[in-house]
């Protein structure tokens, strides 16, 4: 059956029990209750999502989808990495189903609704600012002289819980280095694809944030053994409601900074104000690092929920200094006043 | 008559609905589909709960201005709808100290001081509860002329709610937007209705 992305005893239940079930959920949500009425929907296909037409992934193991056949190779060819922890990973399906990606809907489950033909073959990434090499590359060009290593962080979103996860990737440091950025580099800007036509996120007219998404590491952070881009989750592809085809992980900072669907990244000499930050400043700073003594002003950041947990247990757990990678990371903010710069 | 009494039970069937729907999402949770209710099942709930209230509370405040445009009698089933938004709502809140805080009461009450969006929605159920305590027809006899003067807070409360709502958006205002905008319509066709009774009630003293 399932071999190495480790389910837990919440999944020991026969699969087509619960698909069934699912049937019977998309039931009573299409029709209300007129659908049990009738019997609930028995000749439907689980395969339809109530939005319509995109194909469930019936099968809650990683994602395939439409990535190129060398990127598929790639991510065969993993090795395993530096960092691992003996916490128990969350399960591909709520990494895959529960996710802030807001181009794609705000609500958790909107990105895996709404982005499942999100296109992301072929794929340019754009390399400016104060570097020797800039231009735009083909992500397959890119990606040639760099080999794929796992490694599994915690992620803490700053909405107060948490998940650990399996990344595949490559250290952020090696890919800055190739394209030699000068001494006038100081930050790194990151931009990910705008399309409103494919990310119904970013057509909404209501919106506090101001697309596209953009985030910034100061050069020293962007060099930082942790400094993940990752392309692969759970031994397959990124899935692209997680940021396909290729996403930051920053896991000592709060999720929001690990920005998805990377199309632009930008040396700088100035600092650039980050999304969130141009959002609500009073909330979001520019570094984000997950601090259990400073609090979001709408809610405390002490603690933090791992998800998955369940209606018994909110599975609280105490929210570590710089998520729990000190060592790699206080180095960087000697002296710095941690509360201020939050 | 006879048709109200009939058409009651139909509509407190129709008004367990998000809550039938809600339980059969459960039972699928407990029965290991962890796509039924998400990762993070108790807030899931809890926010079901918590829309449903917001909806119910609009759909009271919808009665008088449906009545008067449809010229149907609407009214005997406000009580109901109230009562119902009533019972969301309290769903709601133990929802949120059951699921999400496992019943640590020190730190609802530390949420209701020191955070602001709690705070109102807190000021929000609390208002509903003299509401729902005089909702029998007795107390509307008893309390005369005040029991209408009372149940116009619903108007505040649902204000409250839609604070309560607003202040957890953090990126798309759409939905919160549309709440604001039903409410907002309903209060000023209440407001246009009253200045057009006051002048029909003072018309004869001018003349």
């Amino acid at each position: 059956m399932k071999k190495h992305w480790g389910l837990s005893e919440s999944d020991v239940t026969d699969k087509s029990i619960y698909l069934n079930r699912r049937q019977l959920l998309q039931g009573v949500a299409a029709g209300a209750l007129a659908g049990l009425a009738r019997g609930v929907t028995a000749g439907e296909s689980a395969t339809e999502t109530p939005a319509g037409g995109i194909a469930r992934t019936d099968n809650p193991g990683p994602y395939t989808g439409n990535a190129p056949h060398w990127l598929q190779q790639k991510i065969k060819n993993t090795s395993p990495g530096k960092f691992n922890t003996a916490e128990a990973k969350t399960p591909f399906e709520h990494i895959s189903r529960y996710n802030n990606f807001y181009e794609f809907g705000a609500a958790k489950g909107d990105p895996f609704e709404n982005a499942q033909n999100f296109d992301t073959n072929p794929w340019n990434l754009k390399i400016s600012g104060e570097a020797e090499l800039t231009g735009s590359f083909q992500l397959e060009d890119i990606l040639k002289p760099h080999d794929l290593e796992e490694r599994i962080y915690r992620l803490r979103c700053v909405e107060a819980w948490s998940m650990v996860v399996p990344w595949i990737g490559f250290p952020l440091a090696d890919l800055i280095k190739r394209f030699k950025p000068t001494s006038k580099a100081k930050y790194v800007k990151f931009t990910t694809l705008y399309d409103p036509a494919q990310m119904p996120g970013q057509a909404s007219r209501f919106l506090a944030i101001d697309y596209p998404y953009v985030e910034v590491l100061r050069m020293d952070e962007a060099m930082n053994e942790l400094s993940f881009l990752s392309l692969g989750l759970y031994g397959e592809v990124l899935p692209p409601q997680n940021g396909a085809p290729l996403r930051l992980v920053v896991p000592w900072k709060y999720g929001f900074k690990s920005i998805k669907s990377i199309v632009s990244i930008e040396f700088t000499s100035v600092r650039s104000r980050t999304t969130w930050e141009k959002s609500n400043p009073r909330e979001y700073g520019f570094y984000a690092n997950v601090n259990p003594e400073v609090d979001h002003p709408r809610w405390s950041q002490a603690s933090e929920r791992r998800l998955p947990n369940s209606l018994f247990s909110p599975n609280r757990i105490d929210t570590l200094m710089f998520n729990g990678y000190t060592e790699q990371v206080a180095g960087l903010y000697q002296g710095m006043n941690l509360r201020r710069n939050f | 008559m006879n048709s109200i009494r009939f058409r009651k039970p139909l509509l407190f069937l129709a008004l367990t609905g998000p809550l039938d729907y809600l339980v059969l999402r459960i039972w699928c949770y407990s029965e290991g589909d962890p796509t039924a209710l998400g990762a993070d099942p108790g807030k899931e709930i809890m926010l079901f709960l918590g829309k449903w209230t917001l909806l119910m509370l609009l759909a009271t405040l919808s009665v008088t201005p449906l009545q008067d445009l449809l010229k149907v009698k609407l009214v005997p089933f406000r009580r109901m709808i109230g009562l119902f938004a009533f019972f969301y709502a309290s769903l709601h809140l133990f929802a949120y100290v059951a699921f999400l805080l496992a019943f640590d009461f020190s730190e609802l009450w530390a949420g209701v001081m020191k955070r602001p969006y709690i705070t109102v929605g807190f000021l929000a159920l609390l208002g509903m509860i003299p509401l729902a305590v005089t909702s029998t027809r007795g107390m509307q006899r008893k309390l005369g002329r005040n029991w209408k003067r009372l149940h116009r807070s619903i108007y505040l409360i649902a204000i409250l709610a839609i604070i309560h709502f607003i202040w957890q958006t953090r990126s798309d205002f759409t939905e919160p937007l549309m709440y604001s905008a039903a409410l907002a319509l309903l209060m000023s066709l209440r407001v246009i209705k009253s200045r057009r009774n006051r002048s029909v009630r003072t018309a004869p003293e001018r003349v």
